[in-house]
């Protein structure tokens, strides 16, 4: 839950972010986290909750999205991506479920850029802009008010820049850092360290 | 008194591989006559590069010859060609696929080309000598970079065993193309050792071009060349034999 992601879709760019810092209890053990994995070459996967459950997950994604590329000479589409995630969710739910609540953003040729909410309970759903974590309570009502469906990726980036203010100033979890990545068709590439 | 005895279980336990009186392993043997029928595949070793050629068999009027894959990918860098039963290796190719990713799922790391290659002869060999089934009808060439940055060269084959070559050939006259890249092999660069490649095929494979694909794996990238370039490699080829005999 203290875990920070912060994902934007504008017209054919996904924006996420997350904070960088790995802390339990009073002590901040690492700064330089970084929560958001790549998958294949086009769609990133933020992860919050608990760690061990949030790293295993995304590797195990990231894998079999890989065999499946292998497989089938094709990527997944991130609609199929989020689907399956969703499924892996939803299969271990009534046996050992893992306690991970994601942001899947991806760009495909075809469909543009989408944003996909996902959480430990294997719920799923296409959204423009959305938060994991504690901080949604906080920037939720920001990207609320200042999102809009043509943003180009700097008006984005600027928009999280507001949303952290916003985390640094009243959220307890102080966080002072943050890694920004971009998908778009060029790929996936780190805005901001 | 309850007896459970199950009749299916029973009949799957009997062993198909046994050994005859003189030590052979008949199935063996038999599979391996399987690869020899199979379409050609050759591997050459170059300095930085590795060279992948199969014959393609000329594919019936209406089939999409897109779909025969004889050359496929385990992994980001490591690449392999079969020679035999293409179902057998279509199930093989799956589970070394499987392999790869599980490897870097747990090690975190890529596999190995070797690691690779002693696993697929692992299975291989375990299918000699498990109840109920039958060797793989096919023998595999795997190509692909280490850590170190060296490329490398593995074949394998039904009976499971499996060492690392600078070139070789296996399927249909491999024993042909073998004496051929034993007479001319040198580690070349990368023209030339797809050259050896494609002459090294062309001594065994009829009509040219058609009939030719080749995969360039480099440290990079793997690229299958096109039908033009083969095209070009192949007249090339055939007009400097001209020359030689002239």
């Amino acid at each position: 839950m203290a875990d920070t992601v912060i994902g934007i879709a504008g017209k054919d760019f996904v924006v996420m972010a997350a904070d960088k810092s790995r802390a339990r209890s009073i002590v901040i053990m690492v700064n330089e986290e970084d929560k958001i994995m790549n998958l294949e070459r086009n769609k990133l996967l933020g992860a919050s909750g608990s760690p061990g459950d949030c790293s295993q997950f995304c590797d195990l994604i990231q894998k079999n999205l890989n065999l499946h590329r292998f497989k089938t000479d094709v990527p997944l589409s991130t609609n199929a991506a989020a689907h399956f995630t969703r499924n892996q969710l939803a299969q271990a739910l009534r046996k050992s479920p893992y306690q991970c609540n994601l942001l899947l953003g991806g760009f495909d040729e075809d469909e543009g850029a989408s944003l996909y909410y996902l959480d430990y309970l294997a719920s799923l759903q296409k959204l423009k802009y959305g938060a994991q974590g504690y901080a949604s309570y906080f920037v939720l009502s920001i990207l609320d008010k200042d999102y809009r469906p043509d943003l180009t990726v700097e008006d984005a980036v600027a928009l999280l820049h507001n949303c952290f203010a916003e985390l640094r100033q009243r959220f307890m979890i102080n966080s002072p850092n943050f890694i920004i990545k971009v998908v778009d068709a060029n790929g996936i590439r780190v805005v901001e360290q | 008194f309850f007896c459970l005895v199950s009749f299916t279980m029973s009949s799957y336990d009997r062993a198909i591989t046994v050994f005859s009186p003189d030590g052979h392993l008949f199935q063996v043997e038999y599979a391996l006559e399987a690869v020899r029928k199979g379409t050609t595949a050759v591997g050459v070793k170059g300095k930085d590069v590795l060279i992948l050629g199969v014959e393609k068999r000329t594919v019936a009027k209406l089939q999409d010859p897109r779909t025969v894959r004889k050359i496929v990918k385990l992994d980001e860098h490591i690449c392999l060609a079969f020679a035999g039963l293409t179902a057998d290796a279509r199930v093989l190719i799956n589970k070394a696929r499987v392999e790869c990713q599980s490897h870097r799922l747990t090690v975190e790391d890529a596999v190995s080309v070797e690691y690779v290659t002693r696993y697929i002869a692992g299975i291989q060999q375990k299918y000699t000598q498990s109840g109920g089934m039958r060797p793989f009808g096919i023998s595999t060439l795997i190509v692909g970079f280490d850590t170190s940055g060296a490329p490398n060269l593995y074949q394998t084959d039904p009976s499971g065993t499996y060492s690392a070559w600078k070139a070789n050939a296996i399927g249909k006259n491999s024993k042909t193309v073998r004496e051929f890249l034993e007479k001319n092999y040198t580690e070349g660069d990368r023209d030339s050792s797809i050259k050896l490649t494609a002459k090294a095929l062309m001594e065994v494979v009829e009509s040219g071009s058609k009939n030719i694909e080749i995969a360039v794996i480099t440290r990079e990238d793997v690229t299958i060349l096109s039908e033009t370039e083969i095209e070009q490699l192949v007249t090339q080829i055939e007009e400097e034999k001209t020359a030689e005999d002239k």
